[in-house]
């Protein structure tokens, strides 16, 4: 049932907030062998559902989301429930504001029921690098959930709410959308608010949703987007979603994204996709993007970079986790942020404080920032040319829990698809484009130019209607 | 392959505020290596003349107002966020050993 049909059905008094956010709960309990979940905000999640059911039948209009339940992912800070960010550091942080997105959320009537496993930090392309406990994919357990906003995905695939919160810094909603067969929107750089939500990389963090269609995503980033006094980045809200998509649009397919390298099977489901964009009546031209090939070096300079900055305030000092037993000061930081951070964390850390150390600067950052402008050069010249563009949303489908730990180079491997429009700053959703033929789901990306959200929303929504 | 020696990882360990067990620094020695072979391809490419990227909605300075905004958190909810506090300040061990 879409979004608007749940709400619809709670304004006529045809079911209740209460109802749903209890519906909720006991599905999360039902499926904790997925550990999808960090925790439940149940107790703060029936007030509100009973303040909600009392308010509508005082006549009042709630808002476009009324008694909807959601969840967060475990790095947005929202009451009920500590903010982890899936690691030891922040295990007892309870946060004292709320993110604005889910603010925003709240007052449109949603209710948060839980919060969402996650890579520590947002680290990790598979939510192993979870402090607290991997995520198992909501097809095939034995496959990883993809990552980092893993529990985002399954609870939303697993149908226990209609949507549910990520936040993108290099594919972190896109991967594991198509790793569980749903949809996710990463939208422009600044279209909603990143304030309240735990820093990862701030040139390219965004925060987005999931959910089971392309018309409940456009609702649900409505709701999120506009400016926020307290995230200076923030646009001034521009979203206006498409009744449908507009006809004769003109769409590259990437053909860097469609190498030898990439799955048979994706290049396969994505080739299919393209055939269905064709038959609705849209063209489908090869296209090149050689910087893709750079993407992943640049992101892992940049990125790092930025972690290692924005992860310095975990010091044990003011909020978060202390070691015990420490001496001096440095003792205090060295060991609290040992204890505190997954393996993960500390190689991010560590990559950029090398690449930012003096006499590296100018060969790694400055030079990755360069590489940067030349891969938003790229996408601008294809822009003026085409509409959107198509693309895999990663080059496998969901790879096996342990598969890939060991070596990190080929874990980010699997962000190779995503980092480009991350780094450019670009809208892009994950859609579902079939399955490989051992069922496991496998996603496509449209991507469109700066503030195209709508835009790539909409043949989405019109692609459901061809079987997927 | 990149060299990265034991001091190295030592050293980024010092500059990242993170004391590491022999164990972690051993392995880390290797994952750094390797990620540092991955980003090098970076040399490659020849970016003369560009200029960086480093926000990508080309915005600049957003100011606000220099007022005190009291609608956010009260200092007394940030204080007892502190592991260690006692008269209105966070407590931490001395500075110097």
């Amino acid at each position: 049932m879409s979004i608007r049909d749940i709400v619809a059905q709670i304004n006529a008094g045809q079911t209740t907030a209460r109802a749903l956010v209890e519906d909720a709960l006991k599905k999360a309990r039902d499926a904790e062998e997925y550990h999808a979940l960090l925790s439940l905000t149940e107790e703060r999640a029936l007030a509100r559902a009973d303040e909600i059911d009392a308010r509508i039948k005082a006549g009042e209009q709630v808002g476009v989301l009324a008694g909807v339940p959601f969840v967060v992912k475990d790095n947005f800070l929202a009451f009920g429930a500590p903010t982890t960010a899936a690691s030891k550091i922040l295990e007892n942080f309870n946060a004292p504001v709320q993110a604005t997105v889910v603010e925003k959320l709240e007052q449109a009537g949603a209710i948060c029921i839980g919060k969402s496993n996650l890579d520590a930090f947002a680290h990790g392309g598979s939510t192993e690098n979870s402090a607290f406990g991997v995520t198992h994919n909501a097809v095939d357990k034995t496959k990883v959930a993809g990552g980092s906003s893993g529990g985002s995905a399954v609870v939303t695939a697993l149908d226990i709410v209609p949507f549910a919160l990520g936040s993108d810094t290099g594919g972190s909603i896109r991967q594991p959308a198509s790793f569980n067969g749903v949809f996710g929107m990463k939208p422009t750089y600044g279209m909603s608010s990143r304030y309240g939500v735990v820093a990862m990389a701030s040139s390219t963090d965004v925060m987005g949703c999931f959910a089971k269609s392309a018309d409940d995503i456009a609702l649900i980033e409505s709701v999120m987007a506009g400016q926020d006094p307290k995230d200076m980045t923030t646009l001034p809200d521009y979203f206006a979603p498409l009744a449908e998509a507009p006809a004769d649009l003109k769409i590259g397919l990437v053909k860097e994204a469609m190498t030898d390298d990439v799955d048979p099977e994706v290049r396969r489901a994505t080739e299919q996709y393209a055939e269905k964009l064709r038959a609705a009546g849209h063209t489908v031209d090869e296209v090149s993007l050689p910087s893709v090939k750079h993407s992943l070096a640049i992101y892992y300079i940049v990125v790092p970079a930025e972690v290692s900055s924005n992860l310095a305030r975990y010091d044990g000092i003011r909020f978060g986790r202390r070691a015990e037993g420490v001496q001096t000061l440095g003792e205090l930081y060295g060991r609290s942020r040992d204890e505190g951070f997954v393996t993960e964390n500390k190689r991010r850390i560590m990559i950029g404080s090398y690449v930012l150390s003096s006499g590296f600067f100018d060969a790694y950052y400055q030079q990755a920032q360069k590489a940067r402008t030349v891969l938003i050069n790229e996408f601008n010249g294809l822009f003026d040319q085409y509409d959107l563009l198509l693309m895999p949303t990663a080059p496998t489908p969901a790879f096996g829990i342990g598969e890939n730990t060991e070596d990190p180079v080929k874990m980010y491997l699997s962000d190779v698809m995503t980092v480009p429009m991350s780094l450019a700053g670009l809208p892009a959703i994950s859609a579902p484009a079939g399955t490989s033929e051992s069922g496991l789901p496998i996603g496509v990306q449209l991507v469109g130019p700066m503030k195209a959200d709508a835009l790539v929303i909409a043949p989405a929504g019109q692609m459901e209607e061809h079987n997927y | 392959m990149s060299t990265i020696t034991t001091n190295d990882v030592r050293h980024l360990a010092q500059l990242s505020n993170l004391q590491l067990s022999d164990d972690e620094i051993t392995n880390l020695q290797t994952d750094l290596a390797n990620i540092l072979d991955y980003i090098n391809q970076l040399n490659e490419l020849d970016t003369t003349g560009i200029e960086p990227t480093y926000q990508v909605t080309g915005l600049e300075n957003v100011w606000r107002d220099d007022v005190v905004d009291t609608s956010t958190v009260a200092r007394d909810e940030l204080l007892a966020l502190a592991p260690d506090q006692a008269d209105n300040s966070i407590k931490v061990p001395r500075v110097l050993a």
